[in-house]
């Protein structure tokens, strides 16, 4: 039993990470709680949906389109919702952002109506995610699970690989590094911040796709809805860790995933939600910078 | 050394006005600093100092007037292509990364090169010893000294031909002062000119060639360092005398 729960919570935990990293960034750089964030997420996988059960793609074909027109979406969105408002009040910019997270939500029925919709093709069953195994160990227990579970996790994995090679390593990464800790500076060595803030919410809705992708294909659902809970649950994953802190965004959303599981296992499902938004408040209440957050000031 | 070719000053800001909304902080400015010189811009708190080299750097537009680089007229010029073209700021306060490492900083001073140099890096290290030594510790944990050596080191990483330097004693001991106004000598003597804004006038007028004084947004004097030195005005305002 507790293993299962470990391996169901890990499991969400992993797509909490992910979409939780696209908030942590753009909070990171620009002090914005992108709220349309959980609607990139959602159209993601609507565009994948789209491309693989409605126009018979292939996955390798439809996944990446649903990626790029995420990252389009996630791009434009900057330049056209957040970009004029930088020098408003940051309540405007934030109602900017409920604004754009309702519009997509909209426009995603108007496309596709609002109903819950398969993501996979019954013709084509993508057999080998479907696929299950079974463990058993001493203590721990028995534990079932398939191998989309295993995708899941490992390309949450990956993708924390390859998104620290990118901070760490890259022009692009040191960019946004020293953006987000003192953009005038950053301007005065020649970063240029809006080619820099265009990046990062490229990645951010990059990551977010691929995890809408992973859900519709885990749950086989999608649905207009799909990125309103989801992203506020990756909200509270960000904040757990510590809002701007990227490897917190991946330890939030790990423990935010696992605190759902033993929570839906032991208590009732019904207070998974709960849970999440308790754990949010506690948070800000006891610790606002969250596990990984800065303690120490921005600027000495 | 000193030198200015037909276009005028290697470096001109020509009559600049700029604004923070409704407040006026910058009047009709213009200075010339030429090629290998050192000039200084002194003047009181609130002077427009400051804002006069975030103007500089293009990090502040311009409402009226002309800036001039090496012969081009590089008004509407972005901050990165600023920095592209050789103008590189040391700003007031340092604004060193706090959360990267002593030689992450350095790395972002070499942002807008395409080369990541090992002569410049070295270079820089033979300047600042204790940055070498530090080079793993992060930005935000040196003492202020070593801070503003990592930003003057920082900008070095950049190759500039006009140094822009804010308040480089600010909050320092003298002896740290001295090192560092040492520094900005051996600096300007291996090629790099210097525009160095300080309220620490004494030590400014003694290491540059010419300077300026502002009052209220307003260029009020220029002359020789020399003279300033000597100007009763200057003496009972500025140099405690
Ligand atoms: N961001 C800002 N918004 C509004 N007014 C500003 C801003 N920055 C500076 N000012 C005003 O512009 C004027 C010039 O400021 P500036 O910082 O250039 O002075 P300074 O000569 O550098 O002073 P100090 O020696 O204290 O650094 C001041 O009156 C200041 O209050
Ligand atoms: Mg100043």
């Amino acid at each position: 039993m507790v293993l299962q729960q470990i391996i169901n919570g890990l499991t969400i935990g992993a797509v909490y990470a992910l979409i939780a990293t696209g908030y942590t960034m753009v909070y990171g750089i620009i002090e914005l709680i992108n709220f349309a964030h959980g609607e990139i997420y959602m159209m993601g996988a609507f565009v994948a949906m789209t491309f693989f059960r409605l126009w018979g793609m292939p996955l390798w074909a439809a996944a990446p389109a649903g990626i790029l027109a995420a990252v389009m979406l996630g791009v434009t969105l900057e330049y056209v919702a957040y970009r004029p408002l930088r020098r408003s009040p940051r309540l405007v910019a934030l109602i900017s952002a409920i604004g754009a997270s309702l519009f997509l939500q909209n426009l995603a029925m108007k496309i596709w109506g609002a109903r819950r919709q398969p993501f996979l093709d019954p013709n084509r069953p993508l057999e080998f995610f479907q696929i299950k195994h079974h463990v058993s160990l001493p203590v721990l227990g028995e534990a079932t699970f398939s191998n989309m579970q295993i995708t899941i996790l490992v390309t949450a994995a990956v993708i924390a690989i390859l998104l620290n090679l990118i901070i760490k390593r890259t022009k692009v990464g040191k960019a946004m590094r020293a953006t987000a800790q003192d953009q005038v500076a950053a301007r005065l060595m020649g970063v240029n911040v809006n080619r820099t803030i265009t990046a990062t919410f490229a990645i951010g809705s990059a990551m977010g796709a691929v995890a809408g992708i992973l859900v519709g294909m885990n749950y086989n659902q999608v649905w207009p809805m799909m990125g309103y809970m989801a992203g506020l649950k990756a909200f509270t994953a960000a904040v757990l860790g510590g809002i701007g802190n990227i490897p917190g965004a991946f330890v939030g959303g790990l423990i935010l995933g696992m605190a759902e599981g033993f929570a839906g296992a032991y208590i009732s499902s019904l207070w998974m939600d709960a849970i999440a938004f308790a754990v949010l408040i506690i948070v800000l209440i006891y610790r606002p910078s969250g596990i990984l957050g800065e303690q120490i000031p921005k600027r000495t | 050394m000193v030198k200015t070719n037909e276009n005028g000053a290697f470096f001109k800001l020509d009559d600049v006005s700029v604004s923070y909304g409704q407040i006026e902080a910058l009047k009709g400015v213009t200075v010339e600093v030429g090629e290998g010189e050192i000039v200084s811009l002194i003047g009181a708190n609130g002077a427009g100092k400051s804002t006069t080299l975030m103007t500089i750097s293009g990090i502040l537009k311009p409402k009226k007037g002309k800036k001039y680089f090496d012969g081009e007229d590089v008004t509407d010029a972005s901050a990165d292509g600023i920095v592209g073209r050789g103008i590189v700021q040391v700003p007031e306060g340092r604004r060193i990364f706090p959360r990267m490492s002593v030689q992450e900083n350095l790395e972002m001073g070499a942002f807008r090169r395409h080369k990541a140099d090992t002569g410049t890096l070295d270079h820089v290290f033979e300047l600042f010893p204790i940055l070498k030594e530090r080079r793993g510790q992060k930005g935000g944990t040196l003492s202020g000294g070593e801070q503003q050596m990592l930003a003057i080191a920082r900008s070095l990483m950049a190759e500039p031909r006009l140094l822009l330097l804010d308040e480089p004693s600010l909050g320092l001991a003298p002896k740290i002062v001295e090192d560092i106004f040492a520094t900005i000598n051996r600096i300007n003597s291996e090629g790099i000119t210097v525009f160095l804004v300080e309220q620490n006038a004494a030590m400014a007028l003694d290491v540059s060639h010419r300077g300026y004084v502002m009052e209220t947004g307003k260029v009020v004097l220029q002359d020789t360092s020399a003279n300033l030195l000597e100007n009763e005005e200057v003496q009972k305002a500025y140099l405690g005398g």
